[in-house]
């Protein structure tokens, strides 16, 4: 994979084009961003470890959900109400992180609009594996009430491998925490593999992101 | 005692410490957690916690310093627990405390700040530069009334060695420096507060401002190695305030009893008062714990 043509793309950033900078000795550096600050290879298969230890892993990963903090779409008022007492989500083990590397469950709250898809993709490749996707409401299933809409995409699971959706308009926090529920119990069932997916499948997923998303201005897959 | 049986007695020390520690914060998380009417976190959750970060399968890396950070933080804790006098007059749980012991333990405290801000900026985040000079520059100004504190106690009880100023308050409750010396006691355990990070002094680690701060980038293994970290180091923070101003402990027992309220006193004050901004809390310091630092020297000058 390279970055070679990317430079020639009109919206690339400022900052991400081929430029010379002088370095303290005086000597003339040429910096590619693209190629320079990103490492360019893609995301490989990690395999499972053997059934017995796996099965331990996967239970302690069920039940130390880090969520991210970002919320996509309307969707995400109802993830400030599950730290509150009357719904009291740390209870199941389920925490809020305020940084993508620290976190492993990625809630896409609602309806995408083209320009948060971007900064999903961005955000979900940055997120260490295995890490699992809890689609809400009924916009990521087939786009809801915006399914016609000339901003937003239809389908989650064209663009990052879904784990669990919890349909709705607007769903409460009692179908977020049923959602939580299921999703541990597919991770203890060790079907919850959705980064080895992602790898598997990548040219497909690329393909797909790369037809909504027309001002493609960052590395084909942000570590 | 020859090394083999030192060794097996530290380990086990460390065991315990650190299993106390993780028990000790999730503890005072279902505390904040009842306080704000709520159940909370099970009290397993820190080991299931640090199993599945130990047990992430990608963790990448931004070069060799971010590799050395969270080594160095942990070299910073496993120093100040190797040197400290864990229970008073037990051979087996002294560690390696010699007659200087407290110079090297403050040095420790710095020395891991110090390594987690070489390996912060080596991630390049920008939340992780703001969030260093932050915490460098509050741990500066928490040191002086700490000092100030520990010069007295060093006058005071002409010794630098942590074991000599335990076995100085033995023989009863008003042998203790916080009644034989209670400027530096309120001067120490103001800056106590900061040291620990609870919530008037935690904007280094801010987590709805500067996403969590210099760990922003840190994930998978570093972050555990970051927390196994923090376990150890808020258990030595807290025997090194019991040893120095509550009479130190003759037993595993006294020393959790003891340990715990130390350090239920920077969540009791945390749950109450609201985070200060930087300059506020650099301020803060600068004033009333340095002034009892400042008069406990002068007493005993």
């Amino acid at each position: 994979m390279t970055n070679e043509n990317k430079n020639h793309d009109k919206f690339l950033h400022e900052e991400n084009k081929i430029r010379e900078v002088e370095a303290p000795d005086g000597s003339i550096i040429k910096v590619d961003p693209l190629n320079d600050y990103f490492l360019t290879d893609r995301p490989v298969v990690r395999e499972p470890k053997n059934k017995v230890v796996e099965k331990f892993l996967n239970w302690a990963r069920a039940e130390s959900l880090w969520v991210l903090g970002f919320g996509t779409g309307c969707g995400s008022i109802e993830i400030p109400p599950l730290v509150t007492p009357r719904f009291d989500a740390y209870r199941f083990g389920v925490q809020m992180r305020p940084t993508p590397r620290q976190s492993n469950v990625f809630i896409i709250s609602g309806y995408l609009a083209v320009k948060t898809l971007k900064r999903v993709i961005r955000t979900y490749e940055q997120m260490q594996g295995p890490k699992y996707v809890l689609a809400l409401g009924s916009c990521t299933i087939n786009g809801g009430m915006y399914w016609d809409s000339y901003n937003t995409i239809n389908r989650l699971d064209h663009f990052i491998p879904v784990d669990v959706y919890v349909a709705g308009c607007m769903p409460r926090p009692e179908a977020l925490l049923a959602g939580f529920a299921k999703l541990k119990e597919r991770i203890k069932a060790g079907r919850a593999e959705g980064a080895n997916e992602y790898a598997e499948k990548f040219d497909w997923y690329k393909a797909n992101q790369k037809k909504i998303i027309n001002d493609w201005n960052m590395p084909d897959y942000n570590w | 005692m020859d090394i083999a049986t030192k060794l097996f007695y530290v380990f086990l020390g460390l065991f315990i410490v650190l299993n106390w520690g993780m028990l000790m914060s999730a503890t005072m998380r279902k505390i904040g957690a009842r306080i704000a009417g709520r159940y909370g976190i099970p009290f397993y959750q820190p080991w299931i916690d640090l199993v599945k970060l130990y047990s992430l399968r990608d963790s990448i890396t931004h070069g060799v310093m971010f590799y050395l950070g969270p080594v160095f933080r942990l070299a910073g804790g496993l120093g100040m627990f190797l040197f400290m006098p864990m229970i008073f007059g037990s051979e087996y749980f002294s560690n390696f405390s010699f007659a200087g012991d407290l110079v090297l333990i403050m040095y420790f405290q710095f020395f891991g700040m110090l390594g987690m801000a070489l390996g912060a900026s080596e991630g390049a985040h920008p939340y992780s530069a703001i969030g260093i000079s932050r915490g460098l520059s509050q741990f500066t100004t928490i040191e002086v009334p700490m000092t100030l504190a520990i010069i007295s106690l060093a006058i005071q009880y002409h010794t630098l060695s942590i074991s000599d100023i335990v076995a100085a308050q033995q023989g009863g409750i008003m042998n203790w420096t916080l009644f034989t010396n209670p400027f530096a006691t309120i001067a120490a355990m103001l800056s106590l507060l900061g040291a620990f990070g609870h919530s008037p002094f935690n904007l280094v680690k801010a987590p709805n401002e500067i996403p969590i701060g210099p760990p922003t980038e840190y994930h998978s293994s570093f972050l555990g190695v970051l927390r196994t970290n923090a376990a150890i180091l808020h258990v030595v923070e807290a025997v090194l305030f019991m040893n120095l101003f509550f009479g130190g402990a003759t037993s595993w027992l006294e020393l959790i009893i003891k340990s715990f309220l130390i350090y239920f006193w920077s969540v009791f004050v945390g749950v109450v008062f609201p985070r200060f901004r930087i300059e506020q809390s650099v301020q803060w310091f600068l004033k009333i714990p340095l002034l009892f630092g400042v008069i406990a020297i002068i007493i005993f000058m």
